[in-house]
């Protein structure tokens, strides 16, 4: 098969960088009690994303597989143009839960991968404490996270993404198991810490108003097998606000993914 | 909605206040209700002896056995005829079988964990031999060991062992599947794995299995004096059975379930220090009316 790139396909906007992720006929076969299940297909894309479909149709198999925690049975990642063979710094996962470490303070927490990729807490210790300011959790770093609210954990757990300084950022439906005001204020935090980094994201989501609201472009993928149903370019004006999702061209998105989402059959 | 609570919390009780601050009972009920329960249980104890008019052989009422505890208690911790060098002998014998014991079950909970062939293949004798009822091998341990302290603390670790290794296998499976992904994601080694994700994680577990074996070991330590001993409480427990002594007998029954329950409150401290943000945790996610 002849590999796509999404973003030289798609993307209509001139002169992208190179691709920094890029896989190649992905596919993931679990092997199960009822048989084979491909839980994805052929994913081709290019460099910043972001993917929703329904549950189960692969997005958080995909992340592993981008994040290198899972093997994929065919096709190839590549990263930074080199083929992906399991985790990498240059990648960094914030999971659908904080898990923070209860036993660890907020600052201890967010230099953990400092401390499992042996590099030296202490030359990090700045950069945590920056990043810790920047989410406005710099009176927490001694606290423990069972002292934290629901959004300020997954804050904690987003800076200890951020503190390895890492080119890709995985972010596996991060927000949602926040309720919905607390999730809103943290897509604006994420747009706001994203204009001022500027890391690749992948954001796996099932929230059609968040892929739009936060993304470039937003992969819609079909259910069982998982693959990419339509890519959709969003040309909304970054430095977006909460008031963007009123707009008539925010509704005309939202629509073309939910019939895109819909023709799947699936509940929505 | 507040409001209205208040409200309708006032209408009730008159002039409460908005959030009346939980009495002295619920707020220390270990140092209120318990010592009460306590009175209450001597009194019934005094009534049952006193007006039933229960033989003192059978069960002798409460002023004797204070009075046995007393004269066991007020002789010196190297007079033989006292408690003080017996129980010494048995919180010596029970601590050293509970650290042994504790450390192989929670070292072997945690291997047969981690590498599950090995966890599978030695599961079923784990499961014979714990069905097995120790105390049975009691007798064994004199022929193996005599008289001296080997064989109470042989058992004790015995007994000791299964709670620990159990809890500490199902720490081990209660380890949140994240942790893992997260420490992987990061390459973190193996050694750091074990020790920074797992081994904290298994914690609570763990400890939940020590509070079961600190209780057991005085059971372990008692049930190997029984069956041959020269000194320890086990044995002095014998030696006024055979007496008919009940009265002391008593007496010992009674520092036994003391020191059963000191063993208990010192891994409870321990766990305090190393397991404080579980405890927190859990605590944090009770509902108000539970907690002050």
């Amino acid at each position: 098969m002849k590999p796509m790139r999404a973003a030289d396909s798609l993307d209509t906007s001139t002169n992208r960088a190179p691709a920094l992720i890029l896989a190649r006929g992905l596919s993931k076969t679990y092997i199960t009690a009822s048989g084979e299940v491909t839980a994805l297909k052929s994913l081709d894309f290019g460099e910043f994303v972001s993917v929703i479909g329904q549950s189960g149709c692969g997005k958080s198999t995909l992340l592993k597989v981008l994040a290198g925690l899972l093997p994929c049975t065919t096709g190839s990642v590549e990263l930074g143009g080199k083929p992906l063979r399991g985790p990498t710094p240059e990648a960094a996962v914030v999971f659908q839960s904080p898990v923070l470490l209860p036993w660890r303070t907020l600052v201890d927490n967010v230099l953990l991968p400092i401390e499992f990729r042996k590099l030296p807490t202490a030359s990090y210790r700045q950069s945590a404490a920056d990043l810790l300011a920047m989410v406005g959790l710099t009176d927490f770093a001694q606290r423990y996270p069972f002292e934290l609210s629901g959004g300020m954990q997954q804050r904690a757990a987003l800076v200890r993404a951020l503190v390895q300084d890492p080119r890709l950022l995985l972010m596996d439906e991060p927000f949602g198991a926040l309720d919905a005001m607390t999730r809103e204020q943290m897509n604006l935090e994420l747009l706001r810490i994203w204009s001022q980094s500027r890391k690749t994201v992948i954001f796996i989501t099932h929230s059609i108003a968040e892929a739009i609201f936060l993304s470039d472009r937003v992969i819609a993928m079909t259910a069982r097998p998982g693959t990419i149903a339509d890519v959709i370019t969003i040309d909304l004006p970054r430095l977006r606000a909460l008031s963007s999702i009123n707009t008539e061209r925010f509704g005309r998105y939202a629509a073309k993914l939910r019939s895109l989402l819909d023709a799947q059959g699936g509940m929505f | 909605m507040m409001v209205q609570a208040v409200d309708s919390r006032s209408v009730d009780s008159g002039a409460q206040a908005r959030e009346p601050r939980p009495g002295v009972l619920r707020r220390y009920p270990q140092f209120t209700i318990s010592p009460t329960i306590l009175v209450a249980l001597l009194v019934a104890w005094w009534l049952a002896t006193d007006v039933l008019n229960t033989p003192g052989y059978i069960v002798p009422p409460p002023q004797d056995v204070l009075r046995a505890a007393v004269g066991g208690l007020s002789r010196s911790p190297w007079d033989k005829a006292g408690y003080w060098y017996h129980a010494a002998i048995t919180v010596w014998e029970a601590v050293l079988g509970f650290a042994i014991g504790s450390a192989l079950g929670a070292c072997l909970g945690l291997v047969l964990s981690h590498w599950p062939i090995l966890g599978k293949s030695w599961y079923p004798y784990i499961v014979g031999f714990q069905s097995l009822p120790k105390v049975a091998l009691a007798p064994l341990m004199v022929v193996w060991f005599g008289f001296g302290l080997e064989g109470k603390v042989f058992i004790t670790a015995i007994i000791t062992f299964f709670p620990v290794l159990v809890n500490m296998m199902a720490g081990y499976q209660a380890v949140e599947p994240e942790r893992i992904e997260l420490a992987r994601s990061c390459n973190a080694s193996e050694l750091d794995l074990l020790t920074k994700i797992i081994i904290p994680s298994c914690l609570p577990f763990l400890f939940a299995g020590l509070g079961v074996a600190s209780v057991l070991s005085i059971l372990g330590a008692v049930v190997g004096e029984f069956v041959g001993a020269s000194a320890g409480l086990g044995m002095l427990l014998m030696q006024y059975n055979q007496a008919m002594e009940i009265s002391p007998m008593f007496a010992v029954i009674l520092l036994l379930a003391v020191l059963g329950f000191l063993t208990n409150y010192a891994v409870g401290l321990v766990e305090r220090r190393y397991c404080f943000w579980a405890q927190r945790a859990n605590a944090m996610a009770r509902t108000d009316w539970d907690r002050p």
